[in-house]
C-alpha cells in the first residue's frame, strides 16, 4: 500500500512511473502533491521531478505506440481529470508488458477512456485555435486571456507561433495563471504578476488598448451581424458549435450597442 | 480607411455576400514560409458561428453589390432597388489583415457583383489577392470567385494567388438557368471551371517534378447549387453533383436552400421559408458519397426521385436493403459497418481496430459511441442479434421516426442539427 506523490507536472508524473519500476513497489495511487489529500494514513513516497528519468519513460512509451497515437498519454494527462494518473499507470503497465500494441483495444476500459479523454483534450485545443481573440495594446502586444477547460495551451502555442510569426503576442490561461509569450523570435512560458486585464473575461483595460482596436471590434461585430441569415435562425446549433462558456471572450458575442 | 464609410460598406456587402454558403478554409497547408502573417491548416478552422448556426471561417465579402446582370434568384440583380456599395482594394486588404491578426478569421473569401465587365471585376479581385500576398506578406487562406466571362489570363493569375477558386452553377439544369438568368449559360460557367481543373492538374504534375513549381489553387475548386428555386428533383441534383466531383474534380459542391429574395418575380416559387430539411438531406447524401463510399445511384433510384424528408438517406438505404443486414460487427468489412445506421466514420474505425483484440459485445459498442437505439436493428455481435424481433421495414421506419420525434419534440424544422451521425473522422492535430 504505497502512494506516490509528485509536483503535478507531466515530467514529475513520468518520474513516478520510473520510480515504481525502479523500486518494484507498485502504487495504489499516484497523486499531485498540491491536490487534495485523499489518503491520510497511507504510506507515501514523494517523487522529485527528474528530466532524465522522465525521458527514459517517455522513450519507452514512444517505442510501444504507433506514430498516430504517440501523444495519447500526454493528451490524456492534460485533461487533469480526477484519477487520470492511475488510469494512465494501468495502461502503461499493460503497454510495457504485452507483446502486441494495445492502443486500439477499445474493449478495454482504460484504453477506451484514455482515447476518449485525449480526444476531448484535442477538441478543447481545437477550440483555442477557433476562439482565441487577440486585442492590440498600446505597446504593440497582441493579447488574449482565455480559460480552457483542460490545460491545452502547450498544445496550441506552436500553431500561433507559426501563424503570427511577425506579431508579438501573449496567450494567457486565466485559470491556471500562466501563458505563452512570443516576441517574434522565441516562445516563452510566463507568469504575469501585474495584470492589466480582467482575470475573468481577459478584457484588456481600456487605457492600455491600442487606438483602432475598438474600431476593429466594432467592424467585426457589424460584419458578424450582417453575415447572419435571419430566416435560418438556429440558436441551438450555434450553441452546440460555440459553447456559451466561450462567449465572454468573443467580441462578436458581446451585446451590440 | 475612413471609418464610418467603411463600416457602412462592410454591412451592406456582408449582407449581400451571405447567400454564398461556402465558407470552408480546408485543403490548404500553405506554410508561413516568408515569416509574415498567416498559414493554412489542412482541416480548416471555424472561428465563430452566427445565429443561424453557420460557421464563420473566412471573411466572406463582396467587393461590390452593383451588378450589370439581372439573375432572378439574386438579391443583387440590377433591377432591385437597394443600397449599393463598393469596397476599394486597399479597404478589403486592410479589413482582412485587421481581422486575421485578431484571429477572427481563417482568411478571405472574395466574390463580387459584376461591374462594367467581367474582366474589369476580375482584375480587381485578383489585385486584392496579389496585394495580400506580395505587400502584406500574407500566407493565410484566400478563396476567390472566378467571374464567368473573365479572360483566361486573369483566371490563371487568380489561381496563382488563391488557395481555392469557385464558379457557381447556381441552377442545376441549363434550361432553368436560362429561364431565370437569360444572360447566362452553362458554357460560360463550365469554361472557367474546366480551365481551373486543368491548371490544377498541370500544377500538381509539375510539383512532382520540381518542388518549387508554382502552385495553382492548391485547395481545389468548389461550386454552389441553389435548391428549390427551380423544379429539379433530388436525383437530378445528386447525379449532377456526383458528376461534378468526378469530371471536374471538385472539392465541394455546396447546396443553398433558396431564400425568397425577390418575391415579386413570377418565375420563382412563392414560399417564404428556405427548404432547410431538403437542403440538409442533400448534404447528408453528399456526405454519404464522399465519406461513406455510397454511389449516387444507391442513394436514389430512378423510381424514387426525391429524398425522404422524414429519415436520413443512410437509414433510407438500410430500410430499402434489409437483405444486406444484419451486419456482423465482429466480422463484416469496414465498408459494411459504415453502412449501419447509428455508426459514424470514427466509430466504424474504432470497431475494426478493436475487434482484432477481442470479440465485441453490445456493451463495448455502446461505450465506443455507437447509437445503439438505432444500430441494434441492423447488427449482430458475438453471433447474437442485437434486436430480438424481426422488423418489417415500414414498421421499423415508423418506430425510429417516432423515437426521434419524441426526442426532438420542441424543435421546428429549422432546428436541424447537421450531420449528427455524419461527422468525418477527426482531423489530426498540428
Ligand atoms: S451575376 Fe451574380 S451578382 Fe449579378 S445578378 Fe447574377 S448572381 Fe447576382
Amino acid at each position: 500500500m504505497i502512494i506516490y506523490t509528485y509536483d503535478g507536472t507531466f515530467e514529475g508524473f513520468l518520474t513516478c512511473i520510473f520510480e515504481t519500476y525502479n523500486r518494484k513497489n507498485f502504487p495504489v495511487d499516484i497523486c499531485s502533491r498540491t491536490g487534495e489529500q485523499k489518503h491520510l494514513f497511507a504510506q507515501k513516497f514523494d517523487v522529485q521531478s527528474d528530466a532524465a528519468k522522465a525521458d527514459r519513460v517517455w522513450k519507452g512509451i514512444q517505442n510501444k505506440l504507433t506514430e498516430r497515437n504517440n501523444q495519447l498519454v500526454f493528451y490524456a494527462f492534460l485533461s487533469e481529470e480526477n484519477g487520470i494518473e492511475m488510469k494512465i499507470y494501468r495502461f502503461l503497465r499493460r503497454l510495457f508488458s504485452e507483446h502486441f500494441s494495445i492502443e486500439t483495444d477499445f474493449g478495454d476500459a482504460d484504453v477506451l477512456y484514455l482515447t476518449q479523454t485525449s480526444q476531448k483534450v484535442k477538441k478543447e485545443a481545437m477550440r483555442m485555435l477557433q476562439f482565441v481573440r487577440f486585442q492590440h495594446t498600446k505597446e504593440g502586444l497582441w493579447f488574449c486571456g482565455i480559460e480552457p477547460r483542460y490545460d491545452v495551451l502547450p498544445l496550441v502555442s506552436t500553431h500561433f507561433q507559426k501563424r503570427f510569426a511577425d506579431q508579438k503576442w501573449l496567450l494567457y490561461d486565466l485559470k491556471r495563471n500562466y501563458g505563452f509569450l512570443f516576441d517574434k523570435v522565441k516562445l516563452e512560458e510566463v507568469v504575469i504578476s501585474s495584470k492589466e486585464f480582467s482575470t475573468i473575461t481577459g478584457q484588456v483595460n481600456e487605457n492600455v488598448l491600442q487606438e483602432g482596436e475598438e474600431f476593429y471590434q466594432k467592424l467585426w461585430k457589424s460584419y458578424f451581424k450582417h453575415i447572419n441569415i435571419q430566416e435560418r435562425k438556429n440558436l441551438k446549433l450555434q450553441r452546440q458549435h460555440m459553447p456559451r462558456r466561450f462567449w465572454k471572450y468573443l467580441p462578436e458575442m458581446l451585446i451590440l450597442n | 480607411m475612413k471609418n464610418e464609410d467603411v463600416q457602412f460598406k462592410l454591412s451592406v456587402l456582408a449582407d449581400a455576400a451571405k447567400y454564398d454558403v461556402s465558407c470552408a478554409s480546408s485543403g490548404s497547408s500553405r506554410k508561413n514560409a516568408t515569416k509574415g502573417i498567416g498559414n493554412g491548416v489542412a482541416c480548416g478552422i471555424c472561428h465563430s458561428f452566427t445565429e443561424d448556426g453557420r460557421c464563420v471561417s473566412l471573411f466572406k465579402i463582396l467587393m461590390t453589390n452593383h451588378c450589370i446582370y439581372d439573375c432572378a434568384y439574386c438579391i443583387n440583380r440590377r433591377t432591385n432597388d437597394r443600397q449599393r456599395a463598393t469596397l476599394t482594394v486597399e479597404e478589403i486588404v486592410d479589413l482582412t489583415i485587421g481581422f486575421y491578426r485578431r484571429n477572427y478569421i481563417e482568411g478571405l473569401f472574395l466574390s463580387s457583383g459584376v461591374i462594367k465587365s467581367p474582366d474589369f471585376t476580375m482584375e480587381r479581385i485578383v489585385q486584392v489577392a496579389k496585394k495580400l500576398r506580395l505587400e502584406e506578406n500574407y500566407n493565410g487562406y484566400i478563396h476567390l470567385k472566378a467571374i464567368p466571362g473573365a479572360s483566361q489570363e486573369l483566371i490563371h493569375e487568380a489561381g496563382l494567388w488563391a488557395d481555392r477558386l469557385s464558379v457557381n452553377i447556381e441552377i442545376p439544369t441549363e434550361m432553368h438557368l436560362k429561364r431565370l438568368a437569360p444572360e447566362k449559360d452553362y458554357k460560360g460557367i463550365l469554361l472557367p471551371m474546366n480551365q481551373i481543373k486543368n491548371a490544377i492538374l498541370i500544377s500538381k504534375e509539375e510539383q512532382k517534378k520540381y518542388r518549387k513549381a508554382p502552385r495553382f489553387a492548391p485547395a481545389g475548386q468548389s461550386t454552389q447549387l441553389i435548391i428549390g428555386a427551380t423544379p429539379e428533383t433530388d436525383r437530378q441534383i445528386i447525379l449532377l453533383s456526383s458528376g461534378l466531383y468526378k469530371t471536374q474534380n471538385l472539392k465541394r459542391v455546396y447546396f443553398s436552400g433558396y431564400l425568397p429574395v425577390n418575391l415579386y418575380d413570377q418565375r420563382l416559387p412563392a414560399f417564404n421559408r428556405p427548404p432547410l430539411v431538403r437542403e440538409n438531406r442533400l448534404y447528408q447524401s453528399d456526405w454519404l458519397m464522399r465519406f461513406y463510399k455510397y454511389k449516387a445511384e444507391e442513394i436514389l433510384s430512378e423510381d424514387q426521385p426525391f429524398l425522404d424528408l422524414d429519415i436520413d438517406p443512410k437509414l433510407g438505404f438500410a430500410l430499402r436493403n434489409m437483405q444486406q443486414f444484419p451486419v456482423d460487427i465482429n466480422r463484416a468489412d469496414y465498408e459494411m459497418i459504415l453502412r449501419v445506421p447509428g455508426i459514424g466514420v470514427q466509430s466504424a474505425q474504432k470497431i475494426v481496430m478493436a475487434r482484432r483484440h477481442r470479440k465485441l459485445n453490445s456493451l463495448h459498442l455502446q461505450k465506443i459511441g455507437i447509437v445503439m437505439k438505432r444500430a441494434k436493428y441492423f447488427i449482430t455481435c458475438n453471433e447474437l442479434p442485437a434486436s430480438t424481433t424481426d422488423w418489417a421495414p415500414e414498421r421499423l421506419k415508423r418506430k425510429l421516426i417516432a423515437e426521434s420525434v419524441s426526442k426532438n419534440k420542441k424543435l421546428s424544422d429549422t432546428q436541424l442539427s447537421f450531420f449528427t451521425d455524419y461527422k468525418p473522422a477527426l482531423p489530426p492535430m498540428h
